[in-house]
């Protein structure tokens, strides 16, 4: 089969919005890390390889000189938790993905590639070209962003001077509304909202976003065996 | 010179795990029998996820950022989504001023 060359500029184009956001937040990652003693080199390294904005921040602001390199490891781990109930459910729309090259694409499951990818989803099987066209532009922005920063080495100033920091709650909030369809997906909204507020409040770190998504997902479980039972008590 | 080698390991550290978060759900789905309740479950992780990462910011931040997420949920139900983002960036700047935070 042909490479959907129309998919693949179609998830760009989807995209370009976070990325053009996500530059400052680049830029500041990579100034960030040249404050604490990160070589200009290792933070696009780190960038390049590990590719999860949020994960990066606290990394860095955990980072000593020498790395402490079990901590690192194990609060990227927690950061990046939710990769993993997000993975689970991608892997339902990879019908189209040659088997082979599964592994490969699920390296640029990204908070909002993923939120794109589920909303397109939503509509139909999830061309692959889309997905790559979505994946490449935000590693592009999100490498290239870091050695702007590092190298450039001088305070960009604050993002949320400027709204920055909100582009990705507005963005994560568009895609939620076109999630709201039932009842139930109400009940899961304010079990995961409240959870995660809660969890952030409360617990040091970063589990909110584990502690928050089970919540809901629980809810959902809970919800749809109760609907079950009572279809199975109309059956009788 | 160990410095340099420290950071690389633990550049490395992190590539790895993150991978392995992202990676794992491909090899999880093949235990799974999505049916039932299961894919009640799963079909919520979408918008669990996503509200548990906006939580902290609309819910527990500020008058602002909470004021700013209703505009930008009520933009979205009428407006594309690159107007409705556009319009939440603005209120947020909007409100931080009016709010002084």
């Amino acid at each position: 089969m042909a490479f959907e060359w129309s998919e693949f500029r179609r998830g760009v184009i989807d995209i370009l919005p976070v990325v053009t956001a996500a530059v400052p937040i680049g830029l500041l990652f990579g100034t960030l890390a040249a404050a604490k003693g990160i070589a200009p080199t290792e933070a696009v390294l780190m960038s390049a390889s590990v590719f999860a904005g949020a994960a990066q921040f606290v990394a860095v602001d955990l980072w000593t000189n020498p790395a402490p390199v079990l901590l690192l490891t194990l609060t990227v781990f927690i950061v990046n938790i939710r990769h993993v109930l997000m993975g689970v459910s991608f892997a339902r729309h990879m019908g189209r993905f040659p088997p082979a090259v599964r592994p490969l694409a699920m390296f640029f499951l990204v908070d909002e590639n993923w939120a794109f990818a589920e909303r397109r989803a939503l509509a139909g099987p999830l061309p692959p070209a889309y997905w790559w066209g979505m994946g490449i532009a935000m590693w592009i922005q999100w490498v290239f962003g870091t050695a702007l920063g590092a190298f450039l080495g001088r305070s960009l100033g604050n993002p949320a001077a400027f709204g920055f920091d909100f582009a990705f709650t507005a963005t994560f909030i568009c895609i939620l509304v076109g999630f709201c369809r039932t009842w139930r997906t109400g009940a899961v909204l304010a079990s995961s909202g409240s959870a995660a507020a809660l969890a952030k409040l409360t617990v040091p770190g970063a589990w909110y976003i584990a502690i928050g998504g089970l919540a809901g997902v629980a809810v959902a479980y809970l919800l749809a065996g109760e609907a079950g039972a009572r279809e199975a008590e109309a059956e009788l | 010179m160990s410095a340099g080698y420290v950071t690389e390991l633990a550049i490395a550290g992190m590539a790895v795990a993150t991978y392995l978060t992202r990676v794992s759900g491909l090899y999880l789905m093949r235990f799974m029998k999505v049916e039932g309740r299961t894919k009640a479950a799963l079909d919520a992780v979408p918008p669990a996820i996503l509200m548990a990462v906006i939580a902290p910011v609309a819910f527990a931040t500020g008058p602002a950022e909470t004021a700013a997420a209703v505009v930008t949920a009520i933009a979205a139900l009428r407006l594309p989504l690159i107007v409705a983002v556009i319009i939440g960036v603005a209120s947020v700047v909007a409100l931080r001023h009016l709010f002084g935070s």
